[in-house]
């Protein structure tokens, strides 16, 4: 059952994206003015909103196993925050090539970059941690309040963001305007759904594993038990 | 319930006076944190070959450099302390984890406070800026991000304390979550030194403060007692 | 109303469950001498019923305060005798903090050196402190992990004595310990942990007291 759901999504997310690539790289028409460089703005923001929805997965799940104490959440929350980091990844590598087409350097420190960059080091640092905690419990316990701590600072980040921006005077180069064209939407709609559906999939079959290796740990606690 | 509030800001207290009496006598944490601060601050006049205006450019970001790296030096000792001959366990099984907290917080407080202080004159020689006009204010900023520092390093501290490559672990973990902050203390600093703050912004380090500080006092429970 | 109550109480390291559904009741004023092999899980029992530890499973209830020795002697290096009594005074909310560690100071025989750094007494020396440091607050229920192991002559009368303070003054005492010998004279119940359970507990009774080992043999592994 639960195979046929990540199938399912999987399948379905990767046929959305490749008609999705289809429409973005060869169907839609880009007005001159912003160049074909532009058409990443389907990727970059997509990868964005559903790192974003990983993150805010991960912060719940974590709360979610403070409070209740049940591994499945902790295997949630770190399933969460790798899938979601990768999306970052993404976001990151796009917006870098974006700004070196459009503006001739691989970085600029505009405000939606900077601010995917720090929840890119923020949850580095929880995948970091991890590792370097042997005992279940502690680490699930460890890796929920970083969580807790690194979702707490994003909005303060946005202000420290915005603050500096104004103080600086640094106009920079922004990578998206304001508003996008109606005519705009349904790619970029069908990006996030596409990729929504994919990472979706991919922190089911992370799940899983962490759920076998619980299993696994089970079994090997009931021999002990012997 | 109040005098358990008062019970616990006695102990809590009591802790903070253990802390600075024990550093006062073998002076690692302040003789290591200080040290550095003075180093970087050499280093970084040597690496760099500004004018006065450049100098008053980058003030705030340089000092608050210094106090990041000498801040992380000394909340790695808070909780790091209590584990020679298990006293970590004595307080936990005495003393409520808050209290705990707290103290360890306060006395992190006052001993980044002294390095912060003795380096400023050192800061102000090397680098021919006057901090002295607009002492008041930057006393405030510096108490505030000051704050903010501690009450974040001392819960990673606690956090920290059992895992591997702790001294590694704590500064990757701990200076993403205080980028925020030093960003508005950065700002600040910059502005107070060159005569052109905008003080509404120590909003943005109450903020901080309140926030971490409220998080720590509630999760600190939960991080020592697995 | 009991002074400690362990209901199925399991605790998980990783995938290994140190205690598995342990149960027991003590009584107040009860002196329970908690036995049991290396990796039964008593450490592990302790440092949940000093609230050190969360169980994995089960439920702990424990009345009033209380004193815990465990394996580490939790006084600090760098602060003298008479300094680390009285910041556990503090802690404790004694009322008169230093009079109450010169007491517990002059009760260990350490009043001489009261002023000496804890880095700098002798391992007898730290453990009369540790011991007096348990005591000072007068708890009511006392948690000692091995109290006696490795202890000298000079503290193990010490710790005796003590003990039999507290009993006097009614304080319920959980110990766990290898010394059989020594427990049994002061234990007035036995409970005995075998790989994450409570095989038995109750009153201590004359076998026990007169052949240490009997309790393991009754009740302890068939298969062994």
């Amino acid at each position: 059952m639960r195979e046929k759901i990540v199938y399912t999504l999987g399948i379905l997310g990767t046929i959305l994206l490749l008609w999705n690539f289809y429409n973005i790289f060869l169907v839609i028409p880009i007005d001159a003015l912003q160049g074909d460089i532009f058409r990443i703005i389907f990727i970059h923001v997509p990868a964005a909103i559903t790192a974003d929805t990983f993150y805010a997965v991960a912060v719940i799940a974590s709360i979610g196993f403070l409070v209740r104490k049940n591994f499945a959440w902790d295997s949630l929350a770190v399933s969460a925050v790798e899938v979601g980091t990768m999306f970052t990844l993404v976001n990151l590598a796009t917006g870098s090539i974006w700004g070196r087409v459009e503006w001739g350097i691989w970085w600029a420190w505009d405000a939606r970059m900077t601010s995917q960059l720090m929840l890119f080091l923020l949850y580095l640092g929880y995948l970091l941690m991890r590792p370097a905690i042997a005992e279940p419990q502690q680490r699930g316990t460890m890796s929920a309040v970083l969580a807790i701590f690194a979702a707490a600072d994003i909005p303060i980040v946005t202000m420290a963001i915005r603050l500096h921006n104004v103080r600086t005077q640094h106009p920079g180069p922004v990578l998206e305007t304001g508003g996008l064209a109606p005519v705009y939407w349904p790619p970029f709609l069908t990006g996030i759904v596409a990729f929504l559906l994919l990472g979706t999939a991919m922190i089911l079959v992370r799940l899983h594993q962490e759920t076998s290796r619980r299993e696994i740990d089970s079994l090997r606690r009931e021999l002990h038990a012997i | 319930m109040k005098s358990g509030l008062r019970k616990g800001l006695a102990a809590a207290f009591a802790i903070a006076r253990k802390d600075l009496r024990t550093e006062w006598r073998t002076r690692e944490s302040l003789n290591a944190s200080l040290s550095f601060a003075v180093v970087i601050l050499v280093l970084f006049s040597f690496a760099f070959d500004l004018d006065r205006e450049e100098k008053l450019a980058i003030s705030g970001g340089l000092l608050w450099l210094v106090y990041a790296f000498a801040g992380a030096l000394i909340v790695n000792r808070s909780f790091a302390r209590e584990l020679p001959n298990d006293c970590l366990e004595v307080l936990i099984a005495s003393v409520p984890a808050w209290a705990i907290f707290l103290g360890k917080a306060i006395a992190c407080f006052l001993l980044l406070l002294i390095v912060e202080f003795a380096s400023l004159p050192i800061f102000g020689l090397f680098y021919n800026i006057s901090w002295i006009g607009s002492l008041l204010p930057l006393l405030l900023v510096i108490a505030l991000a000051t704050w903010g520092i501690t009450v974040v390093g001392a819960a990673l501290s606690a956090v920290t304390v059992n895992v591997r490559l702790r001294e590694l672990m704590l500064p990757v973990l701990l200076y993403p979550l205080m980028i925020p902050l030093l960003i508005g203390a950065m700002e600040l600093t910059t502005g107070l030194l060159n005569g052109n703050a905008v003080l509404s912004d120590v909003r943005l380090l109450i903020v901080f403060d309140v926030m971490f500080t409220s998080l720590a006092l509630y999760l600190i429970e939960f991080i020592l007692v697995i | 109303m009991h002074a400690v109550a362990a209901d199925r109480v399991w605790k998980y390291f990783g995938d290994y469950p140190a205690l598995r559904g342990a149960s027991f009741e003590v009584a107040k004023g009860a002196c329970v001498a908690l036995l049991g092999r290396n990796g039964a899980g008593k450490t592990t029992l302790l440092r949940i019923l000093a609230s050190l530890s969360k169980p994995s499973k089960g439920e702990v209830r424990i009345l009033g305060r209380i004193g815990y020795l465990g394996h580490g002697i939790g006084v600090y290096d760098d602060l003298s005798a008479l300094e680390n009594l009285s910041l556990f005074g503090q802690l404790t909310g004694i009322e008169n903090p230093k009079q109450a560690a010169n007491t517990a100071l002059e009760r260990v025989g350490l009043t001489r050196v009261k002023d000496g750094l804890a880095r700098e007494f002798s391992r007898g020396m730290r453990q009369r402190l540790a011991i007096a440091r348990a005591f000072l607050h007068n708890p009511d229920l006392l948690l000692l992990d091995e109290p006696f192991t490795s202890l000298d002559d000079r503290a193990v009368a010490v710790l005796q004595q003590l003990l039999a303070d507290a009993r006097a003054r009614g304080s319920t005492i959980i110990m766990s310990t290898h010394q059989i010998r020594e427990a049994m004279e002061l234990a007035s119940d036995v409970a005995l942990l075998d790989r994450g359970r409570i095989i038995f507990s109750g009153p201590r009774n004359n076998e026990m007291l007169l052949d240490p080992g009997w309790l393991y043999r009754t009740y302890g592994d068939i298969r062994e």
